[in-house]
């Protein structure tokens, strides 16, 4: 039952996963988290920063950490097989149908104007792991390490486009010194 | 068989060496395919990339697919898709089975609390960006804004808020379409 339950979601995630991998862990986190309650939003942002640090996709680097952790082995398996499959099937329409219709107007500004709501899914996610778990520290004295180091990385990827991995490093030794 | 063991290959390469996710990797990708293995042609590869870019879906799994597709039919599409996801999966894998043994460990424990806040700032920032790439302005401000709100503040689930957006922005494309 948790197997289906698991490939369920994440086909769902994987048909529905416009915009690349961060507007994908917004709806990861919605179902994972908020929805399944399969891990805490705290675990989620470890797994994400594993994500970042190791190769490959970060979607597909969640996914089979989620999926191990809910399912063991076979949990991850299929998680990750989930995640890619519909857009296996989807791929082939395209390849015959939307390569010949490249300047299709409507196909064009349809997924143009879905910018701003993938934007949106991703502030969520973001919003959604601003909480206790995440920044402890909030409220309790007048050094507020975890808004610092917030602040400082955003700043760093957002102006400076510093590499995330590097920020990530840093954040860790923030953690060691500060904590 | 030659092309697909070549296909697959190269995508176990650029999936095992490639990090910081889907648009790192097309860089690796153009070079081995277009410069290096010579497969499709630079302009044919980023008039496709952009058209494959635009479908669901985890991005670089997609490029691989549409390679291996273009290159050695049905066959050359799993060899290029398993050998792009093969990396991740493994190494995924070992971490996610040793991870759980050093979580409680106190050193590994400060480390992670550095790290969360600084994850929250990493995806803050593609947000943001996506919103400039698509000129949202003061009024149009409202979809993202909006969008975050439903799902953070209401719970509503991202999945329907998507698929809402999608038929809107349809209808919207046909009828500015017909008027042109």
């Amino acid at each position: 039952m948790i197997y289906l339950q698991l490939f369920l979601v994440y086909l769902k995630i994987g048909l529905l996963g416009f915009g690349g991998g961060y507007a994908m862990l917004s709806m990861i986190q919605f179902e994972v988290v908020e929805k399944h309650g399969w891990m805490t939003l705290s675990e989620f942002a470890d797994v994400v920063a594993l994500s970042q640090m190791t190769p490959g996709p970060i979607s597909i680097n969640c996914a089979t950490y989620v999926g191990y952790q809910v399912g063991g082995i076979i949990g991850s398996l299929l998680a990750s097989t989930a995640i890619v499959m519909p857009s296996l099937v989807l791929l082939y329409f395209v390849l015959r149908y939307l390569f010949k219709n490249k300047d299709n107007f409507i196909v064009r500004t349809t997924l143009k104007n879905l910018k701003p709501f993938v934007a949106g899914l991703i502030f969520a996610a973001a919003l959604l792991m601003m909480n206790g778990a995440n920044f402890p520290d909030v409220g309790l004295g007048d050094n507020n390490v975890s808004i610092i180091i917030c602040a400082v990385t955003f700043v760093c990827v957002f102006f400076f486009k510093v590499n995330p991995m590097l920020l990530i490093a840093i954040a860790g030794i923030a953690g060691i010194v500060f904590f | 068989m030659k092309i697909c063991w070549q296909l697959f290959v190269t995508f176990l390469n650029i999936g095992a060496f490639t990090l910081g996710g889907g648009y790192a990797m097309l860089d690796m990708i153009e070079r081995a395919v277009v410069k290096r293995r010579r497969w499709i042609e630079h302009g044919e590869f980023w008039e496709s990339i952009a058209v494959v870019q635009s479908l669901p879906g985890v991005f670089a799994v997609n490029c691989a697919l549409y390679v291996g597709y273009r290159i050695g039919g049905t066959k050359g599409a799993i060899a290029a898709s398993l050998g792009a996801m093969l990396p991740s999966i493994v190494i995924m894998l070992f971490i996610a089975i040793f991870f759980t043994d050093y979580k409680d460990n106190p050193t590994v424990e400060k480390i992670f609390r550095g790290i969360r806040p600084c994850v929250v700032a990493l995806i803050l920032s593609p947000a943001l960006k996506m919103c400039i790439s698509a000129k949202v302005n003061w009024k149009t401000a409202i979809f993202p804004i909006g969008t975050a709100l439903l799902i953070w503040w209401f719970k509503i689930s991202p999945a329907y808020i998507i698929l809402f957006a999608i038929i809107v922005c349809l209808i919207h494309a046909i009828l500015i379409g017909n008027v042109e």
